[in-house]
């Protein structure tokens, strides 16, 4: 991850960008006067920043929580596939139309075993954030994902799915070539995929962007992320006919992962390095990685026919309703 | 919140905006003013007159509203198809009109208690208090042309025919029917997309749907899907896309993203006819058009064909 200066704030990091500062400024300090105990004072910083991350993640509203996963110094799919398995050979195309560089993917090492992954890619600057239309697919990322998942069912090999999108791309084109079909496979596809699939949301799950690649055996959800139908930003525009209510909206949509786990819409939540998964790519790799391993250790053992069958209800009990002459829903609230 | 407003959420729901930009009504408006002019009684009816004349948004040809009911709704002069709800197409569709309404005794709950401008029971209560509709989808049994089918249809008036839990559900139940009595399944779409006010729940309810698609096509059962206008986001990215057949009635708009959000991405004016059922014919995405007059006497003809 970037190390300061080169590392980016939010603005309710800034607390943590001032400790940073002081450090900078005792260093210089201490290159002047080597009379003055500057380490200790360097480390009591160093312990703060530690603190202070760990104190304003303790107390994030949803909308922060929606910042945390936009973070600009935040590890995308290509990264935790680096950091978590060996031997990838990144898969590219729909063998149709084109290659679609919002959608990664390909076979992997995953502590000796072969795994799929296929996940969006967003970009680390201007020119590669462009370059990978800002992690939103077109129908032919949808369809290349669709064709590494087949692939990997005709080998019998798991599918981990890294999710990380604005939504799905609203583009002129993108319509013209079946956006809504091509999720529509997706999702039609997976439900029925006979080798286990996990999927995990590691930044923005939003909509059906997000479910084209997220229907599976087991959906984790890293701590700051969120999941839910729309964006708080779009939500706001629709409902609230103004641009300004994104943080109620975000709190109204119950989009975190709490939220999401108490929902039983979730099974695990994946936590995360303190103040974020931007703060340590590694740890929060290994630690991803645990819980998709652990994951697949379960899923093995249960017979192929016995999981679609498992996913297709899972999928089916989420809903709630009333029924005269008595109310029958989905779970109660956690 | 002002009828005004109201209008808005629903245009925008639907992307169609141009409606009111030109000067005219909604469509949804229209529909709503249609339907009051038919159900009013006489007297009613005197105080109203403008409700038994209809006036065609495409090419302004006037008529009565019976005239137009006769028509199927639509146009006599241009065969534009008028925006209508699950009753008529229940009344079109089925032999004598006759029909068993399934599973109308599942209803929304606020299971979030999400509140925008207000809150969404509120919402429901004042729909169900204005209409008879109970949810944005109605499933019925019956015949067409003698052929035993299971029918669901949404009504746009039903805040914008959006996908949520009970959409959800009655499109699974209606599957379970179809399997225990091996029927075919056709599903009338005409929904804005997702029900924001039940957040992921409604999300979910794509995955859900596909999976008991995915048991009635094991079963070998016929899934048409036809796309009226207008429908957009879940819909399209889930069972409105999935059909063994898709089909979908002229010039409706269909798509994933509305237009006006597209236009906002490209920030470029969207070629005439986009998105329209003829577009998406053209690209591939529809086995065909049918019309409204015609489209009982194909269904029975596909159903005839598929079972024997
Ligand atoms: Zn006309």
């Amino acid at each position: 991850m970037p190390q300061y200066p080169n590392r980016q704030f939010l603005d309710f990091e800034q607390p943590i960008r001032e400790l940073y500062e002081q450090i900078e400024e005792n260093k210089r300090l201490a290159e002047k006067n080597s009379k003055v105990d500057y380490k200790s004072i360097i480390q009591q910083l160093e312990d703060a920043i530690i603190e202070k991350r760990k104190e304003i993640t303790e107390r994030l509203t949803p909308w922060q929580r929606v910042q945390l996963s936009r973070h600009p110094d935040r590890p995308y799919t290509l990264k935790y596939i680096d950091k978590m398995s060996t031997n990838f050979v990144e898969l590219h195309g729909d063998r149709n139309v084109k290659d679609d560089k919002a959608m990664v993917g390909g076979f992997a090492s995953l502590d000796g075993q072969t795994v799929m992954f296929i996940g969006q890619q967003k970009g680390i600057n201007t020119k590669a954030r462009q370059m990978r239309n800002f992690g939103m697919a077109n129908p032919e990322g949808y369809r290349k994902a669709l064709r590494l998942m087949k692939l990997a069912e005709k080998f019998g090999k798991p599918v981990v799915t890294l999710i990380d999108t604005p939504g799905a791309y609203p583009g002129l084109e993108a319509e013209e070539r079946g956006q809504g079909e091509a999720i529509a496979k997706n999702i039609y596809e997976m439900v029925r995929l006979k080798v286990p699939i996990i999927c995990c949301i590691i930044g923005e799950g939003a909509s059906g962007g997000a479910l084209g690649i997220g229907v599976g055996d087991k959906i984790l959800m890293m701590e700051n992320t969120w999941y839910t139908v729309i964006s708080p930003e779009s939500c706001s525009s629709i409902l609230w006919r103004s641009w300004d209510k994104k943080e109620v909206a975000a709190e109204q949509l119950r989009l975190t992962a709490k939220d999401m786990k108490g929902f039983g819409l979730i099974d695990e939540i994946v936590p995360e390095p303190i103040g974020g998964a931007h703060w340590d790519y590694s740890e929060a790799a290994s630690i991803l990685k645990s819980h998709i391993l652990r994951s697949l250790e379960e899923l093995k053992q249960i017979p192929a026919e016995q999981r679609m069958n498992y996913r297709i209800d899972k999928f089916s009990k989420m809903g709630f309703w009333n029924e005269e002459p008595e109310a029958v829903g989905q779970t109660e609230k956690a | 919140m002002s009828t005004k407003k109201e209008e808005d959420f629903d245009t925008r729901l639907s992307g169609d905006e141009n409606a009111n930009a030109q000067g005219g009504e909604s469509k949804t408006k229209w529909y709503k003013r249609l339907r009051k002019g038919i159900t009013t009684s006489t007297a009613d009816k005197k105080e109203t007159p403008e409700g038994l004349w209809s006036k065609c948004p495409e090419c302004n040809y006037i008529c009565t509203t019976t005239e137009l009911r006769e028509n199927l709704y639509v146009c006599p002069k241009c065969n534009y198809h008028h925006r209508i709800g699950s009753d008529d197409y229940f009344d079109i569709l089925f032999d004598n009109g006759e029909y068993t309404a399934l599973y109308d005794e599942i209803t929304s709950k606020d299971f979030l208690g999400f509140t925008d401008l207000k809150p969404y029971q509120k919402r429901l209560d004042e729909i169900h208090s204005k209409t008879d509709l109970k949810d944005s989808m109605r499933v019925a049994a019956g015949t067409a042309n003698g052929k035993a089918l299971v029918v669901a249809c949404m009504d746009f008036e039903f805040i914008g025919g959006s996908l949520g839990s009970v959409m959800g559900e009655k499109f699974s139940r209606a599957v379970d029917y179809c399997l225990e009595h091996r029927l075919p399944y056709l599903v009338i779409s005409k929904s804005g997309g997702a029900r924001m006010m039940e957040s992921a729940f409604s999300l979910m309810q794509l995955a859900k749907t596909s999976g008991k698609l995915a048991l009635l096509s094991d079963a070998g059962l016929p899934y048409i899907s036809l796309l009226t206008d207008p429908t957009f986001g879940g819909i399209s990215a889930s069972f409105g896309m999935l059909g063994d057949l898709n089909i979908a009635e002229p010039g409706a708009l269909i798509g994933f993203a509305g237009p006006r959000v597209i236009k906002e991405t490209i920030k470029k004016d969207l070629p005439p006819g986009f998105q329209r059922s003829e577009f998406l014919l053209e690209h591939g995405f529809l086995d065909f058009i049918a019309d409204r007059k015609s489209l009982k006497d194909k269904l029975s003809q596909l159903i005839e064909l598929l079972q024997h």
